[in-house]
């Protein structure tokens, strides 16, 4: 049974609730929209009553395939759903200021030490540990892609691949044709 | 007029990036490091660093030192407004739609072309950080033997930790460690 709710009233006090909800969840989530997006649904759904349950689960599956920040994107829905145009406007700001204020911050002091030959010695570290995050990612991104064992995926991966490192060709033109690809060839359930 | 062309570049990026924030990766490179030359590599590689050691999805956290490295606190904002602004305007549209028609169909066969695309994207980007970890080098190198040996050990000791579901944050926080160690031991 789908708890019932009511759309919020929308007043300062829900504004105020909404903007500082969102604003601590972001700025103290580290990890991206996957960690996001079950702490917004907790808020949301679950304390506040905003917004029923599946209808999250929806708008957040349209945040996932849209383009953009996951995070960003199901601010702006979940924000659009519970309090139209302003809600959207609210969410969006306070999912965004945390790490504009935080990067602005740590940029000033990234220019101000990054030239210590300490600190140099630091970061090349991490960079040869963040380089083993993302081929971690690419393992299994690839691997996932092969066990669908399908032939039009592996082939896009290919061409993609050597189109964008060996002929440079143009990243958002790779993009545009893949996507055109799946539009016509790729719209059965299969290769969801 | 250069948050204008922030604010454009990003905005780009923000509309052409699908499928969270490693796909938004080689897009930024792609502008940000080898269009403009706002920022190097390595400095490109430390935003990814840091962004996975802060709150804040990476493409956001790029846009805001990207820019505030090329001007300043208005560049940070223009280039953080740009990134969201697809965002805001496709999802204003697609909400409409869903509660209109409650489904999104052709989406899913445009989303399926372009996932297989976003791993290759990937992985284009991982052999760049390979270079930049291990070559010092932003394209292929042409001395393959020049090869940095402590770069390497760190790089195979993370993977091996990844792959043992290790957390990030320690992973990175002990590669940091070790390359203090590796350079002290050196220099």
């Amino acid at each position: 049974m789908e708890p019932s709710y009511t759309l919020p009233v929308r007043n300062r006090s829900f504004y105020w609730k909404l903007f500082k909800s969102t604003f601590i969840i972001s700025a103290f989530t580290v990890g991206g929209g996957f960690v996001i997006i079950p702490l917004l649904k907790t808020k949301y759904v679950d304390e506040y009553g905003w917004i029923s349950d599946t209808e999250t689960l929806n708008l957040v599956a349209i945040a996932q395939s849209m383009p953009g920040v996951v995070a960003a994107n199901a601010a702006v829905l979940l924000g659009y759903r519970m309090a139209g145009i302003v809600g959207t406007i609210v969410a969006l700001l306070a999912t965004v200021l945390p790490p504009l204020i935080t990067l602005s911050v740590i940029s000033y002091f990234y220019d101000l030490f990054a030239a210590n030959p300490y600190i140099q010695m630091i970061l090349k570290g991490m960079q040869c540990g963040a380089t083993a995050l993302i081929i971690n990612v690419a393992i299994d991104l690839v691997a996932k892609q092969l066990r669908k064992k399908l032939l039009l995926p592996i082939l896009i991966i290919l061409g993609t691949f050597a189109a964008n490192f060996f002929f440079d060709v143009n990243i958002m033109l790779l993009i545009l044709i893949d996507g055109i690809l799946g539009l016509i060839w790729m719209r059965n359930a299969k290769y969801n | 007029m250069i948050d204008v062309l922030l604010f454009w570049e990003f905005a780009k990026i923000g509309l052409f990036c699908v499928g969270g924030g490693y796909a938004s990766m080689p897009l930024i490179q792609a502008s940000v490091v080898d269009t403009y030359h706002w920022l190097s590599m390595s400095e490109f590689v430390d935003i990814f660093t840091i962004s996975q050691m802060t709150p804040g999805p990476i493409g956001i956290n790029a846009a805001t030192f990207a820019g505030t490295k090329v001007d300043g606190i208005c560049g940070a904002v223009a280039a953080t407004i740009g990134f969201v602004a697809p965002s805001f305007i496709l999802g204003i549209i697609l909400a409409r739609l869903f509660f209109k028609y409650g489904d999104i169909g052709p989406i899913r066969g445009i989303l399926n072309g372009l996932r297989p695309a976003v791993v290759a994207l990937i992985c284009g980007a991982g052999i760049s950080f390979i270079l930049l970890a291990l070559w010092n080098s932003e394209t292929l190198p042409s001395d393959w033997s020049g090869i940095d040996l402590s770069g390497a050990l760190i790089l195979g000791l993370s993977v091996i930790a990844i792959r043992r579901k290790i957390s990030v944050i320690s992973v990175l926080t002990g590669s940091g460690i070790l390359g203090l160690i590796l350079g002290l031991l050196h220099g």
